[in-house]
């Protein structure tokens, strides 16, 4: 058919085939293994640990890849394809690296009405990084488009890192925030 | 723990807001950041009272009085809170149950943001609301799933949840009843089908969040194979007052068969967004322009989502619809999660369709076909015709396919793809027309969709 096709959004599900990229890290440490072990054992059933257990390899890893998964697999004893299959349903656990300062912006309906598409361009052209492109060349910036942050009677809205929000955004507080950002007043990307 | 120091935007109160006619339930000390410890809610706002009431009365006699307050659910549905609660099956001498009480805040639906401010503010209402809800119900384990993103709100959960524990509110024995509870914070992965009590159930247990076949209800058969409630954050933390109130009273705000208050997210166009906690039945036109204050452009307001981006839209017609479930539901649309979207005649419907439609499409989670696939052809089919490429029998086209999505899915997603996709075709239909035959938008005040990214 010839029209133009929707673009892939930014957490694209992987391509048949496609490799993840490759963490640093391959195995948890010991502390780490005791604290997903401790969490697994609020739940009667272990397989109630996955989910935290992810966010704590996105946290140590940096990204979800498949060391990460089958780190988590291993720590709890569960197959590795559940777990696999639990990471790429849920559009929070990065499969691919990002910057220090992911930048989460806002383009549901109701920040859409408040100026979310203008506020998401800007922040493409002052970080020069495209909507789940992946992090810039120095590592610094990633930027991604989310679905609603629950701010919607303040959008535009955008989140640094799982860091508390900022709501309202216009040209001069993105200024700030992205200045916030370089001197390090938020923390970094899974730290 | 990460306590929000910045100052808060949203706005929670109006103009006669706290009195007999507008009562405040549900936002108290809501703005003050300062607000949610144990000692401020028990000294300022009543706290822990309506707990201590139902402690002391028969777990039968708590799902009575909720019954009687007539509470329906503020999650979507708005099915009866209190006749949710008595299915659940009671302990018999031959067969003991565990039971699970459920906390729904995984708030994603677009246009909503009130349980974000219960827990942001009153996070020992909530408790006290589960607390309440497990003891009516003799379940010894409340877990609340949080979505991912509020990972402060899920730090100060906990801090809350501490402080109870440290008071004797939560763990063993409460306060001499003979009755234990303990809460457990999950926290999700952002995934807009985990709001689904049935995916939420399966992501608790670390699945896939995928809605699962009904039959068996949770209530019969829920998370770990056991009978559970689910419940949406505001309506639990509405037991609270309903308690120390008492029912019946409770049962006097509203209307008769939409009883007591509920909070209404207002955003989009319009001058003084934020919560608003009214009782049902509120004409949505006296919300609009007498409480917040009209349009913020200046402009007309064309349209008004009623109930979240699942709601079928209003246009100015259905104006002086009252707010309640019934009402809002024999108009066409759904009062849903309360969170009411207002669109100035500026905006393009059909840049505002595909928004949605492309937010269904991103969200649906793939098990049944006619959504997976549905919701996509759909936004494939909105995407040309918003850039210009778009046919005459493409309206035929999304007409026939709406009757093929909803109802035929295991969940209720298709549906509320379909709710907002009809209703704007069938009420802005020249605006579509005009897409097609001029290749560009009949209005173009406010760009919706951005030049970088998904667009």
């Amino acid at each position: 058919m010839n029209h133009p096709q929707p673009p892939e959004t930014s957490d694209k599900p992987l391509a048949t085939g496609e490799r993840l990229p490759k963490t640093e890290l391959k195995d948890f440490g010991p502390e780490a293994v005791k604290e997903i072990l401790a969490i697994a054992a609020k739940y009667p059933d272990k397989l109630a640990a996955t989910l935290p257990a992810l966010h704590i390899a996105q946290r140590d890893f940096g990204f979800v890849g498949l060391d990460a998964m089958k780190a988590v697999a291993k720590a709890l004893s569960i197959p590795e394809g559940h777990v696999f299959g639990v990471a790429s349903f849920y559009s929070m656990y990065q499969k691919h690296p990002v910057g220090r300062h992911h930048i989460q912006v806002c383009t549901n309906i109701s920040c859409a009405l408040r100026g979310a598409a203008k506020l998401l361009e800007k922040v493409s052209e002052r970080t020069g990084v495209e909507p789940g492109a992946g992090p810039s060349a120095d590592g610094e910036w990633s930027v991604e488009e989310v679905e609603c942050l629950a701010s919607c009677g303040s959008g535009p809205c955008l989140q640094v890192n799982h860091d508390i929000y900022d709501e309202d955004v216009d040209e001069a507080k993105l200024e700030s925030i992205l200045e916030g950002c370089k001197r390090g007043e938020y923390r970094a990307w899974a730290k | 723990m990460a306590i929000r120091t910045k100052p808060d935007h949203q706005r929670y109160t109006f103009e006669g807001f706290g009195s007999a006619k507008y009562p405040n339930l549900m936002l108290r000390g809501a703005g003050d950041l300062n607000n949610w410890p144990l000692a401020v809610y028990e000294s300022k706002h009543e706290g822990y009272a309506g707990m201590r009431k139902a402690l002391q009365m028969e777990p039968g006699a708590v799902i009575e009085d909720v019954k009687t307050s007539g509470i329906r659910g503020r999650g979507g549905a708005g099915f009866p809170a209190g006749l949710k609660w008595s299915f659940m099956p009671k302990d018999t001498a031959e067969r003991k149950f565990t039971r699970y009480l459920v906390i729904n805040a995984d708030e994603g639906e677009p246009g909503t943001f009130k349980d974000r401010a219960i827990l942001e503010y009153n996070p020992h209402q909530l408790i006290e609301g589960c607390i309440i809800a497990a003891y009516a119900m003799q379940a010894n384990t409340c877990y609340v799933y949080i979505r991912g993103e509020f990972l402060w709100l899920i730090e100060k959960l906990e801090a809350a949840i501490e402080e109870a524990k440290a008071k004797g509110y939560l763990g063993k024995d409460i306060l001499g009843s003979g009755f234990d509870l303990e809460i457990l914070v999950h926290r999700g992965a952002g995934a807009y089908i985990c709001g689904e009590e049935t995916a939420l159930l399966n992501s608790l247990e670390g699945r896939r969040g995928e809605p699962r076949v009904k039959p068996p209800f949770p209530a019969a058969k829920g998370v770990f194979g056991a009978p559970t409630t689910i419940n949406n954050v505001e309506t639990i933390a509405a037991v609270a007052p309903i308690l120390r109130m008492g029912g019946a009273e409770y049962a006097k705000l509203g209307t008769p068969k939409n009883t007591g208050t509920r909070v209404f997210c207002l955003s989009g166009h319009i001058k003084r967004p934020g919560l608003y906690e009214l009782p049902l039945g509120v004409p949505l036109d006296f919300i609009l322009n007498d409480l917040a204050g009209g349009s913020s452009t200046g402009k007309k307001i064309k349209a008004v989502i009623p109930g979240g981006a699942s709601a079928p839209v209003f246009s100015e017609k259905e104006f002086s619809t009252p707010m309640d479930f019934d009402a809002v539901r024999n108009a066409g649309s759904m009062a849903g999660s309360g969170g009411v979207i207002v669109l100035d005649e500026d905006t393009c419907m059909v840049q505002a369709c595909l928004r949605l439609i492309r937010f269904y499409a991103h969200e649906s989670c793939g098990q049944c076909t006619p959504c997976r696939e549905g919701c996509n052809w759909m936004e494939m089919i909105l995407h040309r015709i918003e850039h210009g490429q778009g046919r005459t029998e493409d309206l035929d086209l999304l007409a026939s396919m709406t009757p093929n999505i909803a109802g035929k899915t295991l969940c209720a997603l298709g549906d509320a793809a379909c709710g907002p996709m009809d209703s704007i075709l069938q009420k802005f239909r020249h605006e579509f027309v005009h897409h097609i035959e001029h290749k560009t938008c009949m209005v173009s005040g406010h760009r919706l969709l951005a030049h970088v990214g998904a667009h």
